[in-house]
């Protein structure tokens, strides 16, 4: 933590004129108090005083220096324990989130989303969540490193000066940029200035997940760069080939909650969405459908060809039509009926495995269903300066070509196509200089190693998927010397201004009206979106010409079979493309779909496993064009047979601690020509076996009534279904007069099964904001994960082809709760609004409480969990939140602390009453698709109270007469009956 | 000693006291015991018994400092080898109070040779137990906050209507009146070892513990009545403290844990342990300390006997459970059973149910109550059998209950394993030091059924 004494004093004059300030001051040192007038004497005494300002903590301020303008009150002061929210953006796979991050004492510790920014109208993916705390990870690069030995930020700036002359560069013959996906309007200004400067030089991109293929078909469709924006919203029915668009695929997690609005019906009497998902995996989008096919991912070509033709399209025949199964053959005929049905309100989206020449395809058929600027817009962005491919990049290096090569982010030598040799290829190059935000397996291979900063620390602006840019503001000055891309690209190329504030802020100044501009900059950091921003809409129309050479040109590929298997490459749960591999929150949340934690597998179906004599664990060697890799398999109901679902990002070696060897690497099996689908694949046992630590060995319902679930049809007809449902409700037959809670708040929270995914953002929404610990593999394998709330996920009907359930569970805050009554001490006790709360320093941990609760919502702490904490680890608490010992039970709280918060504003506020959506639980506020509803049941205005008197509502285990405060609406599916 | 087979006419009338010994003669067989050097199997013995002794101490070490999170309890097995443990420990020390206390007030006066022993080993298994609930907590430093001691600070007393805090009671007022009640049977027998004393440390040790004991008819007289009453106060326990003690189970809503059945069930069960730990113990002691004259085989068949009975309402009392769970219709209850018979715990069931149904059979046959080996043998199944019967009905319970989504597997660690070795490493060391400085029979009982005692009556029956 490096403080000069200019910022020392710099803030402490800042603070030396507030009021409140003054009157400690007063109270402190009245003597002192009336020389303050004077410059010189304030400074005397301040000097004096600094042991005392040391303990008041002012110290420890890190805020940035910049003004950073918080969004949640008007002005930046501080006022200790209480937090302050200020609006900025998350870019991942180049599209920019926006989100309200919490700050505690100039420190952030919990994100929210930004329901002002178009990408998350409020909800946050899981990534986002787990983010801060790979801010605080002290495993992320604090240093410069010259050929493996540290350095200065100060040797560096003297290296460039040098080397980075544009005449003894050759003007860039030799000099070329890799950088990950960005999308960011500053950078891009320093981009053109870095390619004026050195006109020679060239910029490639990579990103081992950019959805290339998406953008070649559109263009192949358009003849023009366009982004289609779904509006999942005007959709009536919507039809997903292979895009799991509700999970890892998803373009923004508004799209969530756009889906989500057309399934959260109150009454029978409404009209609900309808999807259907034709994919290989079974994902968080298959589970969510209506219909569910599952084929092959080459297949899906097949499909998409067939439901083009019975929608009228002249489609060429490619002769493989018969190898497509006499159910996905009925499965085009009615889905195609039912598209037909709902021109302008019916959308067809393909998932960025896909080839182009299918999502040409769906753009086809959208424009005969009549989609276009309705349920999906198309936005042009503005040209992208020219670039070269990593392909193309790995060419020159290989041809001796490249002499000096910057890397700003990502990590190609981990993420490369595994036929591109990429790691090899460095030695070829003289100079090779790499940003990054870890020492990874890309700053091994590279001369210059220069630690970046994360972007809680970086001033930068980044754009949604429609265009709406915002602005980045960093809520903490780098805590370990990092330096964001563009204050790297603007040291090397001399740009006009240095640091991330002057670059961001001059670009967009230069942008707005010199007399608005700070107005408008001020706004924009507020509200964290930057008005009028959005690409404009376009109206095209699609080449059909274009598409159908294309599909006629690239002929499908042969059918899968269990010695020519299918590959399909997916992100990485826990790690994305390998880059959150040491954020143990992630690695520690189980996948939604199989419940894995640290760890990936291959997974493939029951069949295709029986087939193969593989049982799960099992570990194979995979073999495809690119390379081997070896991996164990892990059955999973529902997949596709003879192709098996892969997910890079694992398998890391030159990672911190808790993300090194964990998982294995797929990105062996990945070539250059076919990056998501690979066909050709060979498995051979090798006889090894490895432990898969899922945090839900067991799938099935068993029968019992715990996710209710009928069709829309079935509701209709019988509103009062899922009360009658469960296994035999009874009037109480209490021994005791049973106490009602008529008067006051009483919490109470419902979770609406239609609308939750299982993407999982609440359970680390709730990590993040109760101080959970994680545990580690072999506690997870032991079965001690901590998390308050679980999103369990049942499979049911027949094996091959089931159906799958989410259900987030968290403590159901019982008003007869079976475990207040066993807890020896009373450490767990009723309050009188409601809550089953959980006293810390009473339990002596008997795990009673636990063993009684029937829905298994309790954790204890077996074991230290929270031993070996670094510094900065330290800092990422919720300063609100208690953490707790060893040998203590806790659980779900409904984030008292939260209702706490609210109640003591209410009452500073003259004793009004607590509105509705003012408590906001973590779980709520993370979740993109508003599932989750918390609120004071007693209130009938209340959305709460509203959603308990749906006829869709049930309570979980409701015979046990627990009296559960947290109760369900019942999954609803919108059934097609011609598909049954 | 040969191993003596006799009918079924013989045995009842067989006396309880073999080779009409004198007064003076059961004395120096009973004190002798104590007075000599012990035999080198007692050194064997309490040397392996004293190792684990110390790997208990050790284990308990590790754990209190490290966590509950070195055994292998988890989520959803929050209780396992520990509260398995407690259980089994506990229910052993009821033979001794069922013999001293309930077979007293019966006047079956077959207990006065073994009632001295097992009522030790009621109290040694008491403490044994009594580890457990202790240090099974994850603030083991907190554990007395379970006490109700008047706190102004916390101005509320403990849950009341917790059954844990109801077993701190049972088991506390058990293991006083059980301590009380074994006290002060000996004092008229560490009186007689006073009185024998050659060496002065001797003397005084025995002097003070046998509170100026003088044998006069006003002490008799006393004694007698302290004896009854402290017997009154202990048979209403035989019943209470097991049945206290499965109410921790009984009041949860686990299926499998949760029915009416679990007092009678549970005090059957530690009967039925108890007398075969008693059996293991005296098959063991009678050999190797020459008592066969005084613990006889009609002792050792009543004991089988006992096990018979009991064993056949501990058998009853699962296909009750079975039954009942199938005919109440309840899915979850049926489920809890069929899961115990054929899921991943079936192991841990059907050794139960051959240990504890089929096993006692044996002693239908006569000559089986009769032969120490078979009585050996068939008592270590048992208690085997009782110990997987806690462990079936706490980790199968509690594995698989209502949500699949939480179903788990508990698997022990070696510190379970070890822990619990070293309980019986304690019960053992505690078992043999009794034998080594107390009198292991109450001899002044065992005298007063001599024939010699009675003159006008036939008292040996």
């Amino acid at each position: 933590m490096k403080l000069t004494g200019k910022q020392y004093w710099r803030s402490l004059d800042q603070l030396a004129q507030s009021p409140r300030f003054l009157e400690w001051l007063h109270r402190e040192f009245p003597a002192g108090a009336s020389e303050w007038t004077s410059g010189s004497s304030r400074r005397q005494m301040l000097k004096l005083m600094a042991a005392s300002f040391g303990l008041a903590g002012l110290t420890a301020c890190r805020r940035p220096e910049e003004r950073i303008l918080p969004a949640s009150s008007a002005s930046e002061e501080m006022a200790p324990g209480v937090p302050l929210y200020y609006a900025t953006i998350f870019t991942l796979g180049g599209v920019a989130t926006g989100l309200l991050v919490e700050s505690h004492d100039g420190r952030p510790t919990k994100i929210e989303g930004n329901p002002n920014h178009p990408s998350s109208l409020g909800g946050t993916s899981p990534y986002a969540q787990a983010s801060v705390l790979s801010l605080y990870d002290p495993a992320r690069s604090q240093r410069v490193l010259r050929n493996g030995r540290a350095s200065s930020w100060e040797e560096f700036e003297k290296f460039a000066a040098e080397h980075f002359d544009p005449q003894r560069i050759g003007y860039g013959r030799g000099l070329r940029f890799l950088s990950e996906s960005y999308n960011s309007p500053s950078l891009d200004a320093i981009r053109e200035h870095i390619l004026r400067r050195f006109p020679q030089a060239q910029w490639a991109e990579h990103d081992p997940l950019a959805q290339e293929q998406a953008a070649a078909g559109a263009r192949l469709a358009f003849k023009d760069n366009l982004i289609p924006v779904y509006q999942f919203e005007n959709a009536d029915v919507v039809v997903s080939l292979d895009a799991d668009f509700l999970g890892m695929d998803a373009p923004t997690m508004a799209a969530i909650r756009q889906f989500a609005k057309r399934r959260q019906l109150l009454e029978p009497g409404g009209a609900m969405n309808r999807l259907y998902a034709i994919e290989s995996r079974h994902t968080m989008t298959g589970a969510a459908a209506d219909h569910r096919l599952r084929l092959a991912p080459g297949a899906i070509r097949l499909f998409a060809e067939t439901l083009a033709r019975e929608l009228g399209l002249a489609i060429p025949s490619s002769g493989a039509e018969p190898t497509l199964s006499e159910q996905a053959r009925k499965w085009a005929a009615v889905l195609a009926r039912d598209l037909n049905r709902n021109r302008g309100r019916a959308l067809v989206l393909a998932g960025p495995r896909q080839p182009a020449e299918v999502h040409a395809l769906t753009h086809w058929i959208n424009q005969t269903l009549e989609a276009a600027g309705r349920t999906v817009v198309y936005r042009k962005p503005p040209a992208s300066p020219p670039s070269i491919t990593l392909a193309q990049l790995a060419g020159q290096m290989a041809a001796g070509q490249v002499e000096t090569l910057v890397i700003l982010g990502g990590n190609p030598a981990f993420t490369a196509p595994a036929d591109l040799d990429f790691p090899a290829l460095f030695g070829k190059v003289n100079h090779t200089i790499r940003l990054g935000l870890e020492e990874d397996e890309t700053s091994a291979a590279c001369r210059w190693h220069l630690p970046q900063a994360h972007f809680l620390e970086s001033w930068g602006d980044g754009r949604a998927l429609d265009g709406t840019a915002s602005i980045q503001q960093p809520l903490i000055q780098p805590l370990f010397g990092g330096r964001t891309a563009s204050e790297l690209l603007a040291l090397i190329s001399g740009y006009k201004d240095r640091r991330g504030y002057d670059i961001v802020r001059n670009y967009w100044f230069s942008r707005w009206p010199a007399a608005q501009a700070e107005k408008i900059w001020r706004k924009a950091l507020h509200d964290g979106v930057i008005p009028d921003t959005r690409f404009p809409e376009a109206k095209p129309s699609v080449d059909v010409t274009s598409v159908t050479t294309a599909l006629r040109s690239a002929p499908p590929p042969a059918p899968a079979r269990s010695d020519r298997l299918e590959a399909a490459f997916f992100p990485g749960w826990a790690c994305w493309d390998g880059r959150f591999a040491n954020n143990g929150w992630l690695q520690e949340a189980p996948e939604p779909m199989t419940r894995l934690t640290w760890d990936n597998a291959a997974l493939l179906s029951p069949a295709t496993a029986a087939e193969l004599g593989l049982r799960d664990g099992d570990v194979v060697e995979i073999a495809s064009s690119a390379g081997r890799a070896q991996m164990p398999v892990l059955v999973q109901p529902g997949h596709a047979d003879h192709c098996i679902s892969l997910s890079v990002g694992y398998g890391r070696n030159r990672c911190g601690p808790v993300g090194r060897n964990v998982g294995f690497d797929a990105y062996r099996l990945r070539s250059a020509q076919s990056p998501w689908i690979a066909g050709g694949i060979t498995l051979r046992k090798t006889g090894a076996r490895h432990k898969l630590a899922l945090t839900q060995d067991h799938h099935s319902m068993e029968g019992r009534a715990i996710v209710l679930e009928a069709a829309l049809a079935e509701w209709r007809q019988n509103p009062g279904l899922f009360q009658a449902a469960g296994h035999h409700t009874h009037e109480s037959l209490a021994l005791y007069k049973e106490r009602t809670y008529e008067t006051g708040y009483q919490w109470a929270m419902s979770i609406d099964l239609n609308a939750c995914v299982g993407c999982g953002a609440c359970v680390l929404a709730c990590q993040a904001e109760n101080n959970i610990p994680i545990v580690g593999k072999q506690q997870v394998l032991r079965g001690r994960e901590m998390h308050w709330i679980r999103v369990d996920r049942y499979f049911e009907g027949p094996p091959e082809a089931p159906r799958a359930v989410t259900q987030p569970v968290n403590c159901m805050q019982c008003e007869d709760a079976p475990c207040e009554n066993v807890c020896p001490v009373a450490a767990t006790t009723h309050s009188p609004e409601g809550l089953n709360d959980m006293v810390y320093n009473r339990c002596v941990g008997t795990r009673y409480c636990s063993n009684n609760c029937p829905y298994k919502v309790r954790r204890f702490n077996f074991l230290n969990f929270h031993k070996d904490l670094s510094e900065t680890g330290k800092m990422v608490f919720n300063p609100d939140v208690t953490v707790r010992m060893r040998g203590v039970m806790e659980k779900c709280t409904y984030c008292v602390q939260r209702i706490e918060e609210k109640r003591i504003q209410a009452n500073r506020e003259g004793r009004r009453a607590i509105r509705d959506g003012e408590i906001v639980t973590a779980c709520q506020q993370a979740c993109p698709a508003e599932a989750i509803v918390f609120g004071n049941m007693n209130d009938p205005a209340s959305r709460v109270a509203q959603l308990r008197n749906s006829s869709r509502r049930y309570q979980l285990l409701a015979e046990l007469n627990t009296k559960p405060r947290t109760t369900y609406l019942a999954r609803v599916r919108n059934l097609n009956p011609e598909l049954g | 000693m040969a191993q003596q087979v006799m009918d079924a006419s013989a045995v009842l009338d067989a006396p309880l006291v073999m080779g009409k010994p004198s007064l003076a003669e059961v004395t120096s067989s009973v004190s002798g015991i104590v007075e000599r050097k012990p035999p080198r199997a007692w050194y064997i013995a309490i040397t392996v018994s004293g190792a684990f002794t110390l790997v208990l101490a050790a284990m308990l070490g590790y754990l209190v400092t490290t966590g509950v999170g070195v055994w292998g309890n988890n989520q959803p097995v929050g209780w396992a080898w520990d509260i398995t443990n407690f259980v089994f420990w506990i229910g052993i020390g009821h033979a001794g109070t069922l013999i001293s206390a309930i077979l007293f007030l019966l006047r079956q006066r077959w207990r006065t040779s073994i009632n001295r022993a097992a009522e030790a080993m009621t109290l040694f298994a008491v403490m044994c137990a009594g580890i457990y609930p202790l240090f099974h907590v994850g603030r083991p430093w907190r554990a007395y906050w379970l006490l109700p001691l008047p706190n102004a600070d916390l101005g509320m007393w403990p849950n009341f209507k917790s059954p844990l805090l109801w077993d701190v009671f049972a088991v506390s007022t058990y293991a006083t009146v059980s301590a009380l009640f074994w006290y002060v049977g000996m004092i008229p027998d560490l009186a007689t070892l006073r009185d024998r004393a050659k060496d002065k440390i001797r003397r005084f040790a025995y002097g003070l513990l046998s509170l100026g004991w003088r044998g006069s008819a006003r002490h008799w007289r006393h004694y007698e009545m302290a004896y009854l009453l402290l017997a009154g106060l202990s048979t209403p326990l035989v019943v209470s403290v097991h049945s206290i003690v499965s109410f921790d189970f009984a009041v949860a809503v686990i299926p499998g844990w949760h029915t009416t059945i679990f007092p009678p069930y549970f005090v059957a069960g530690a009967i039925f342990s108890g007398f075969a730990m008693v059996v293991t113990l005296m098959v063991l002691a009678r050999k190797v300390y020459r008592l066969e004259h005084l613990i006889t085989l009609r002792h050792l068949d009543n004991m089988a006997k006992v096990m018979l009975a009991t064993g056949m309402i501990v058998g009853y009392a699962y296909a009750v459970e079975f039954f009942t769970a199938f005919f109440s219709g309840n899915p979850f209850e049926r489920f809890v059973f069929l899961n115990r018979a054929t899921g991943p715990y079936a192991w841990a069931v059907w050794t139960m149910v051959f240990c504890n149904v089929v096993v006692p059979q044996i002693f239908w046959f006569q000559r089986a109550r009769t032969s120490i080996p078979v009585l050996f043998v068939a008592s270590i199944l048992i208690n085997v059998g009782m110990w997987f019967e806690r462990f079936v009905i706490i980790v199968t319970s509690l594995h698989r209950d209502f949500l699949p989504s939480s179903w788990g597997y508990f698997r022990p660690t070696a510190v379970d394993v070890l822990t619990f070795m070293g309980s019986i490493g304690l019960f053992l060391t505690l078992f043999l030091l009794f034998v080594r400085f107390l009198p292991m029979i109450a001899m002044f009982e065992v005298k007063s059924m001599l024939a010699s005692s009675h003159p006008h009556r036939e008292a040996e029956k």
